[in-house]
């Protein structure tokens, strides 16, 4: 059924194309689509109907290689001479004022993540978006992005969007559904509303809150609520508890020399956290301190935490505690710091921890003012309330710790308020329910059963961007277009005003919220554009009205309205605030032996939003390195307690596929069935399971027609207990499910591999990294042994020559995979599918190996390290290709020559970092027409048979250089940006011209932390690394 | 009769290589009528109709695999080759057999050559040809790799010729083209004798044309025994260099368990050593089937077992000093590496193991002479040894590659059934192609044997 | 024993031995030929365009500049198509009958464009910059031919990787002073090489080496 309906709508679809909607030309009419696009969108269209049947999410892959490679076929003895092919050229009709032919364009907007605004950068070639960067002026993004930012771009082409208004199932047009909307709006508007319900997710756009009062106005009775699976409800019932106000918590981390984080992954997940990384790092990066050691200084981050997060693998000391754990530790924290929290001591199997409280307790009291402590949105109110409370008695408020008032205050409460749609759904008195986005069928907690109750609503409308669960559960499905697709406006977390302008017209029949709501308060349709434009005319100050036209050309160029953040206010903590301590509000200890489920929003695909995204499904998880899974993530012990202890780490070494076996997890009667992984230094007893997967409708990608992706978690989450539930029970099933991983070896095997040292240790021996390969140099040329003795004269990198090369800052790297995103994004490289993963062939060109320190079972440190094409002056793989397929450039780089290549993989063999990666099939998707518009036309898309890597970004080099020749000037340092750098948040990445004094990254390699990655195989690499340099609390770490 | 007197003779005299109780005319009769005579048997017929069952499996295996690409292999990053390498090393290896005992014995002198050496040169014809294919079709791009061959295109590029995988490309054409001629120069009088005996027009005329109009004239002869010394000459070198060209794939690397000097003469040992038994397990059927166990004694045998012992030793040297050089050379990444090939039970441990019991402990049995002249413990034995070394050279790739540098890389190889029927494949190859040899084809050098009898020569006679 | 063969087949046999290699050798020499001829490269091939727009006409009679027509060929990798627009600026007021013009009128009309057939067609992997060629002092003559004595437009250079070479390889043999890049009567002068070093050095062409590294047009 569901098959022919999407046909149906393809069709409609195609037809609508067919009728070349105006405006369609403006992006159509490059010349590379030469079919008729209604055509092509058909063909492909039907291709997933049935290739989704198939258990292999990239089926549709296998299916299309057969046809690419019969064509190949054709071509063998490419000896066969052929006349050289006729291509059709395009030309316009009237040029469009803006666009250059050839030449890239990038505009301003924002994207929308976890209910707050990024500001970003889009390159438009041709008029079709190709690639986001952060936006430099925006204070949530300071130029980066993270996974989220990167993979956007893939979801706007995603072919599985809906693409056309539905009416159980059939299509029908944008017309059918005003009219039915109008009929029963008519309705309510006698009984002013009562009957009418709107539930949507957090209103970030402030004109949509302005449409959302003015439909209020309209319906005195109806109801907006608001809910989202990832909220910050403990957060603002803290704030309200402390202040009795809603505020906004701010963190100040250039002022913290100190920081205490309660379960708060604030380098990968709170709003805001690409800034908080950048924050956090200016106190840490040694760099900056030159060669002078001395001088050096750090700030110091205590973790606690039940699973593994970027943060705690970052943090100069982490504690693994069980999530129920931790409020107990913030109650000591507390006391110890002389408030009075009712409890001094950590219970339960967190006793034995007394030595690290105590330090940690020290160290914030002795930098009153210069500490920090934050709590987790996972953590429960009374967890804030605490760290509210330690903050202020640090003295760190105004200083570490702002706050301001929440924007759009007062609705800010989630899952409470869907508990009260909940509820109004069962009594039956809603009549017209409309869901504006969000996908509350699948997410919603499982105890309110929200789906059944819907079913009681007579008239129900779904508008979101997918034809989903909950789509498919209500009577109506409007497609949303895409936020590069639509005008709207939104707030940062700071709430910065940011503008979003569309860079292209709708794909498919997509409209944006604020269309439908200027449908739904009655008026006539205006375009989105009119309606935001319209508010901010409203809201301009006068002399921003006095020339609008200008004010509005300068936030559009922009992307955001300068100093538009809310104001800070000054809070005082309410006196009685410690009685929110009592009993009936803290978490439970869970008993010693009982098991505890936490779960936590997925690093890749996040609550499950993200799930049609071949990008993130693909993405290595930072820590379990998992991909195209969750699964119920234990520790070695915990695993082994529980006879689970799979061999899997510990052979180590398994890059792909592992058989893991499946366990049932069980909680207040009810369970999913999981399969476990193994993650050293989790908390014991503890398990945590990643949300957002075992989606039935989220598309060919993410699961739809019967596959899934992963199991559903939602399943077990209840709104009592969001996120941490004790009295778990896990019953083995014996069977076993294959997870697909890019790392299972934990450690080094003594190669230092990631060189480091505590800060102590720098300061006393600064070129503690860089000495043992000095001494070989020295070594080397006293043998004379450097001298290389070949035939082929050797290359001269002299200046006024580029010397190319990138240092890589090993204490930087937080791990978050932007830059594995952003390469893909920029340099095509295809989805593999997981059983192409799980067999070892993903195509990533940077990938991030995490090592960690100590034993598999107690793991005393984490290390992240980066590792894109080395580009070595004594490249390996360059003289064992037969065909010159990969040689070196005089510039140093080492070309990789796709259409050269045969495919003999002695390279990759011969590669000791082994960053090259094959076509072993046909993984480039040259078919499915709008993902062809996504390709970045200045890079190859290679196809089956040859290998590929990292190519330092060689296009942005070219494209530079070329612009620097015809303009007669020389390249300027940073004016080539390599994707991986660009997207960083930690700034960890550098990249330049080494003969450039000036330049950063010469800057760099002078560190006495520089040192290149096995240097002993003589390798000569361009890229190297700065030792990563720890900063711990002597009072621990001597043991 | 003549069991008894052969016994005697040997007794007298020791070990004798010239056919007892045979004439000119009763030599040329019973080999030529081997190819001449009119009915097939059908054990023949059955053997080769598996090997066309298999050489048509093989097809529709390099089919598939052009239509869907090298993945359908186990092959990953980091194990980028694994069967089909293997395969080739292993084929080329077996080929060295035949011109070891065609070539170096011939100038060497050895009497007892004569009697094989036309099995063991068909055998490394066909043992290249099996090699040859594996290079091409393990290319991802395979249409493509005629770019290995230095061409005047319009690229202007030539190829890399610092690449050892260029090197094969000439070593190896160069060994097939030497081999070939050598096989065929050396059948030139046999299959003029053919010729003759022929009964049927089509034999006589087939028969003639390789022939090469050859009338068995003293000139004929004085130029035929120089050109075939001379060939002789230009194949020994051959011996060595081929399969030290081919050890070069992994020798000029640097990844651990490949960066080895020892690598070409260990290779060239092992390569002999698979050979000899691949010659071995070839005789004795045929000397069942063909009945011409007066003709290849079991001397024959005896000498050729105490080659393979022999070489086993030198192979077993190989593994010897590499072990003892990764733990002398304190090198960390390749002492772990061969360390963790004696103990990494998940990885290729037991891999190892069998191959210590297949090429060092298995042969040890031929030190017997009761061994070394028992048909079924050879065959056993050679067998064995054909497992090994294709093991040895399994082992020494895959293992090499999946525990490199980076341990956030390690990965492990698992061969797919497609990796499996490949090889079976070339197998078929080989049975089919040998079985036409063994048909039309003298499997025994009629001209050699004869000229071997007493009377042969001159000087000889009076005796 | 009578004879198999009649004396003949002794220089049959010959003939057929050694006549097969130089069989062999031909074959391959057949093989390249075709690669290099315009059957393989599209050499000299007129396609059927829309319109049979002349070069001969506008530029070679009418004399106008090649950038008004191919406005971004100085500053973008791609020369620019002229937008029906372009045609228009002049064909709203002469030649406004001519039934060759229809389809030019009526992609104005209709507002769809016209689909030209490309004459110069690179194969995907390989990235060229027209930008950088004319700011270095590469004619358009160079390339694109006498292309002012083409009533139809026509390919003229193979395209083949050989012949982007023979230039990248020794730049001097080709450039000429940037004043002159879009002469179409420019004849390179008798001390051609002597000149080209000399605009080499000031243009500051990077050496061979640098300009013929892979990467400088595969990517």
């Amino acid at each position: 059924m569901s098959c022919r309906k999407d046909l149906a709508g393809q069709l409609a679809a195609a037809h609508e194309r067919l009728g070349g909607a105006r405006g369609k030309q403006y992006w159509r009419s490059l010349d590379e689509l030469a079919e008729t696009p209604a055509f092509m969108a058909l063909v492909h269209n039907e291709f997933p109907s049935q290739a989704s049947i198939w258990p292999d999410t990239l089926s549709r892959r296998k299916f299309l290689s057969l046809m690419a490679a019969s064509l190949a076929l054709g071509g063998i003895g490419g000896c066969s001479v052929k006349p050289a092919p006729t291509v059709n050229i395009v030309p316009y009709v009237k040029p469009p004022r803006e666009i250059e032919p050839g030449e890239p364009l990038f505009f301003a907007t924002s994207l929308t993540h976890a209910g707050s605004a990024v500001g970003v950068l889009v390159e438009s070639h041709m008029g079709r978006p190709t690639k986001i960067e952060g936006n430099p002026d925006h204070p949530a993004s300071r130029g980066a992005t993270d996974v989220f930012g990167q993979a956007a771009i893939l979801s706007l082409y995603d072919p599985d969007r809906s693409q056309t208004v539905a009416h159980l199932g059939q299509t029908r047009t944008w017309e059918d559904a005003e009219a039915a909307l109008r009929e029963a709006l008519a309705r309510q508007r006698d009984k002013r509303g009562r009957g009418l319900r709107i539930l949507s997710e957090t209103v970030v756009s402030p004109t949509l809150a302005a449409q959302r009062d003015e439909l209020l106005a309209a319906f005195p009775d109806a109801h907006w609520h608001v809910y989202e699976p990832v909220n910050r409800d403990s957060m603002y019932t803290a704030s309200d508890w402390a202040f009795g106000r809603q505020v906004d918590t701010h963190y100040d981390f250039t002022q913290a020399d100190v920081v205490l984080a309660l379960d708060a992954d604030f380098m990968m997940s709170l709003p805001g956290h690409l800034r908080y990384v950048d924050d956090f790092l200016s106190r840490r990066r040694l760099r900056q301190h030159g060669g002078n050691a001395a001088k050096a200084t750090m700030n110091r981050l205590y973790a606690v935490e039940p699973g593994v997060s970027c943060t705690g693998a970052k943090a100069d000391h982490r504690l693994a505690l069980r999530a129920g754990q931790i409020e107990s530790f913030a109650r000591a924290v507390a006391t110890a710091c002389g408030i009075e929290s009712g409890g001094s001591v950590i219970g339960g199997s967190a006793a034995g921890n007394e030595k690290w409280l105590e330090a940690v307790a020290a160290d914030l009291q002795a930098h009153r003012g210069r500490s920090l402590v934050l709590a987790g949105d996972r953590q429960p109110p009374a967890v804030h309330l605490l760290a509210h409370a330690i903050n202020d008695r640090l003295g760190n408020v105004g200083k570490t710790v702002h706050y301001t008032d929440a924007w759009d205050a007062g609705r800010t409460e989630r899952t409470a308020s869907l508990k009260e749609l909940a509820e109004a759904l069962d009594r039956g008195d809603v009549e017209l329910l409309v869901i504006l986005g969000g996908n509350p069928v699948y997410n919603a907690p499982v105890d309110l059963a929200l789906t059944e109750k819907m079913q009681k609503v007579p008239l129900r409308v779904h508008f979101g961007p997918y034809d989903d669960e909950t789509a498919r559960q209500c009577h109506w499905h409007l497609p949303e277009a895409h936020f590069l697709e639509a005008w709207s406006d939104a707030r940062a977390y700071d709430g910065t005003q940011s503008i979003v302008q569309p860079l292209i017209e709708p794909l498919y029949q997509g409209r944006s919220a604020h269309e439908l709501l200027t449908l739904l308060a009655g008026a006539e349709p205006t375009p989105g554009y009119e309606t935001v434009r319209r508010r901010w005319r409203r809201e301009a100050t006068t002399e921003q009205a006095a020339d609008f036209e200008a004010f509005w050309e300068s936030v559009l160029h922009d992307g955001l309205l300068a100093d538009s953040a809310q104001p800070r206010r000054s809070v005082t903590l309410a006196d009685n605030w410690q009685r929110h301590l009592g009993a009936g509000k803290t978490t439970a200890e869970p008993a010693a032996t009982e098991l505890e489920l936490v779960f936590e929003p997925d690093p890749t695909i996040y609550d499950g939003s993200y799930a049609n995204n071949g990008w993130l499904q693909e993405c290595p998880k930072p820590l379990t390195k998992l991909t195209w899974d969750n699964a119920a993530i234990m520790s070695p012990s915990t695993a082994e307690q529980l006879g689970l202890a799979h061999g899997g780490y510990a052979h180590g070494g398994e890059h792909g596929g592992y058989h893991m076996p499946v366990v049932e997890l069980r909680l207040n009667s009810r369970s999913v069935r999981a399969p476990v992984w193994i993650m050293p230094g989790h908390a014991e007893r503890s398990i945590t399971v990643h949300l957002g997967h075992g989606r039935q409708q989220a598309g060919r990608v993410g699961g739809a027609d019967g596959h899934t992706v992963g199991f559903n978690a939602y399943l077990l989450r209840t709104s009592e207990q969001p996120w941490f539930a004790p009295g778990l029970e896990l019953v083995p099933t014996g069977e076993t499910y294959l997870l697909a991983g890019t790392q299972q070896h934990h450690l080094m095997e003594n190669r230092e591999l990631v060189r480091s040292a505590t800060l102590g240790e720098f300061r006393d021996h600064p070129d503690f990294a860089a000495e043992p390969e000095r001494k070989q140099r020295e070594e080397q040329t006293q043998r004379g042994s450097l001298a290389i003795a070949t035939l082929y004269e050797g290359f001269n990198y002299e200046a006024p020559k580029h010397k190319w090369g990138m240092a890589i800052d090993l204490s930087a790297c937080i791990g978050c995979n932007a830059c594995v995103v952003a390469c893909q994004a920029e340099n095509n490289i295809p989805v593999v599918g997981k059983e192409q993963v799980a067999a070892g062939r993903e195509m990533h060109w940077i990938r991030i190996d995490r090592y960690s320190t100590g034993t598999a079972e107690k793991p005393e440190e984490f290390y992240f390290q980066p590792v894109p094409c080395m580009h070595c002056e004594n490249a390996p793989c360059e003289y064992v290709c037969p065909v010159e397929a990969t040689v070196h450039s005089s510039e140093g780089l080492n070309d990789m020559v796709y259409n050269r290549c045969v495919g003999t993989r002695f390279c990759s063999n011969n590669c000791p970092y082994k960053v090259r990666r094959f076509n072993f099939f046909h993984y480039a998707d040259y078919h499915t027409p709008t993902l062809r518009l996504q390709y970045n036309p200045d890079v190859t898309v290679r196809s089956r048979g040859v290998m590929e890597k990292c190519s330092y970004c060689v296009q942005r080099i070219r494209h530079a250089s070329i612009n620097a020749d015809t303009e007669g000037r020389p390249i300027a340092d940073g004016e080539i940006l390599t994707a991986c750098q660009a997207a960083c948040p930690a700034t960890a990445i550098s990249f330049g011209d080494i003969n450039d004094k000036a330049s950063q990254v010469h800057a760099w390699k002078g560190q006495p932390l520089n040192y290149s990655l096995l240097a002993d195989v003589n390798t000569l690499p361009r890229t190297t690394y700065l030792a990563a340099v720890r900063n711990p609390n002597g009072k621990l770490s001597e043991e | 009769m003549a069991k008894t007197l052969e016994d005697a003779h040997r007794d007298l005299i020791g070990p004798d290589y010239t056919p007892v109780g045979h004439d000119f005319a009763s030599i040329t009769q019973q080999i030529s009528s081997l190819v001449l005579r009119r009915h097939t048997h059908p054990g023949w017929l059955a053997l080769f109709s598996l090997g066309n069952g298999l050489i048509l499996m093989f097809g529709c295996v390099v089919i598939y695999l052009l239509v869907r690409g090298v993945g359908i292999w186990g092959i990953n990053i980091p194990v980028g080759w694994c069967f089909t390498i293997t395969d080739f090393v292993w084929w080329i290896g077996i080929g060295h057999a035949g011109t070891l005992i065609s070539a170096f014995l011939l100038l060497m002198h050895q009497k007892w050559r004569t009697s094989i050496n036309r099995i063991a040169e068909a055998m490394t014809i066909f043992a290249v040809m099996c090699a040859g294919m594996f290079p091409l079709i393990h290319l991802g791009r395979p249409w493509y790799f005629y770019w290995l061959l230095p061409y005047p295109n319009t690229m202007r590029l030539w190829p890399q010729f610092r690449s050892a995988l260029v090197w094969d490309v000439f070593a190896v054409s160069t060994y097939f083209t030497v081999s070939l001629l050598f096989w065929y120069m050396g059948m030139v009088p046999d299959l003029a004798t053919l010729r003759d005996r022929a009964t049927s027009k089509l034999g006589r005329v087939v028969y003639g044309m390789l022939a090469l109009g050859w009338r068995n004239s003293a000139r004929h002869w004085h130029r035929y025994e120089m050109a075939y010394l001379l060939l002789g000459g230009l194949a020994t070198p051959l011996v060595v260099s081929v399969h030290s060209v081919v050890s070069s794939d992994f020798a000029i690397s640097v990844m651990p368990g490949w960066h080895e000097t020892v690598f070409p003469p260990y290779f060239v040992a092992g390569a002999i050593f698979s050979g000899f038994a691949m010659v071995i397990a070839l005789c004795i059927p045929i000397r069942h089937f063909y009945k011409v166990k007066d003709l290849i004694t079991i001397d024959h045998l005896d000498v050729m077992a105490k080659i393979l012992l022999a070489t086993c030793f030198l192979t077993s040297y190989g593994y010897l000093s590499e072990q003892t050089m990764s733990w002398f050379g304190g090198e960390n990444v390749e002492g772990f590496l061969y360390f963790n090939r004696l103990i990494g039970v998940a990885q290729y441990a037991p891999v190892t193991w069998a191959i210590v019991f297949c090429n060092v402990l298995a042969p040890q049995v031929l030190w017997f002479r009761r061994v070394r002249r028992s048909e079924v413990m050879l065959l056993i034995v050679s067998v064995i040894v054909l497992a090994g070394m294709w093991m040895e050279r399994y082992m020494i790739i895959a293992s090499s590659l999946s525990r490199d540098y980076l341990p956030s890389s390690w990965g492990i190889f698992r061969p797919t059934i497609w990796d499996i029927l490949t090889y079976i494949g070339s197998l078929g190859v080989f049975i089919a192609a040998f079985l036409l040899f063994c048909r039309f084809l003298p499997i025994i050098s009629m001209s050699e044997l004869r000229a071997m009898l007493p009377g042969a020569h001159g000087r000889e006679e009076g005796t | 024993m009578p004879q198999i063969f009649p004396p003949a087949m002794n220089i049959i046999s010959k003939v057929t031995l050694f006549g097969s290699f130089v069989l062999a050798a031909f074959i391959l020499w057949v093989c390249l030929i075709l690669v290099r001829s315009s059957y393989g490269t599209g050499t000299g091939v007129v396609h059927v365009q829309p319109v049979p727009f002349s070069h001969e006409h506008h530029v070679g009679v009418l004399g106008i500049d090649c950038r008004y027509c191919h406005t971004s060929v100085e500053y973008s990798s791609f020369a620019g198509l002229p937008p029906t627009k372009t045609c228009m600026n002049c064909h709203s007021q002469i030649w406004v009958g001519s039934n060759m013009l229809e389809p030019v009128r009526e992609s104005y009309r209709t507002n769809r464009s016209l689909r030209w057939q490309r004459v110069y067609s690179l194969p995907g992997f390989t990235y060229f910059d027209h930008s950088i060629h004319v700011h270095k002092g590469i004619g358009c003559s160079t390339c694109h031919g006498q292309i002012d004595q083409m009533p139809l437009t026509f390919q003229v250079p193979s395209l083949l990787m050989e012949w982007c070479l023979e230039c990248h390889r020794n730049p001097e043999r080709k450039v000429r002073p940037r004043e002159e890049v879009f002469n179409m009567k420019y004849k390179p002068p008798a001390n051609q090489l002597e000149l080209g070093r000399k605009l080499v050095k000031e243009y500051d062409i990077d050496d061979p080496a640098t300009i013929t590294s892979c990467s400088v047009c595969h990517r």
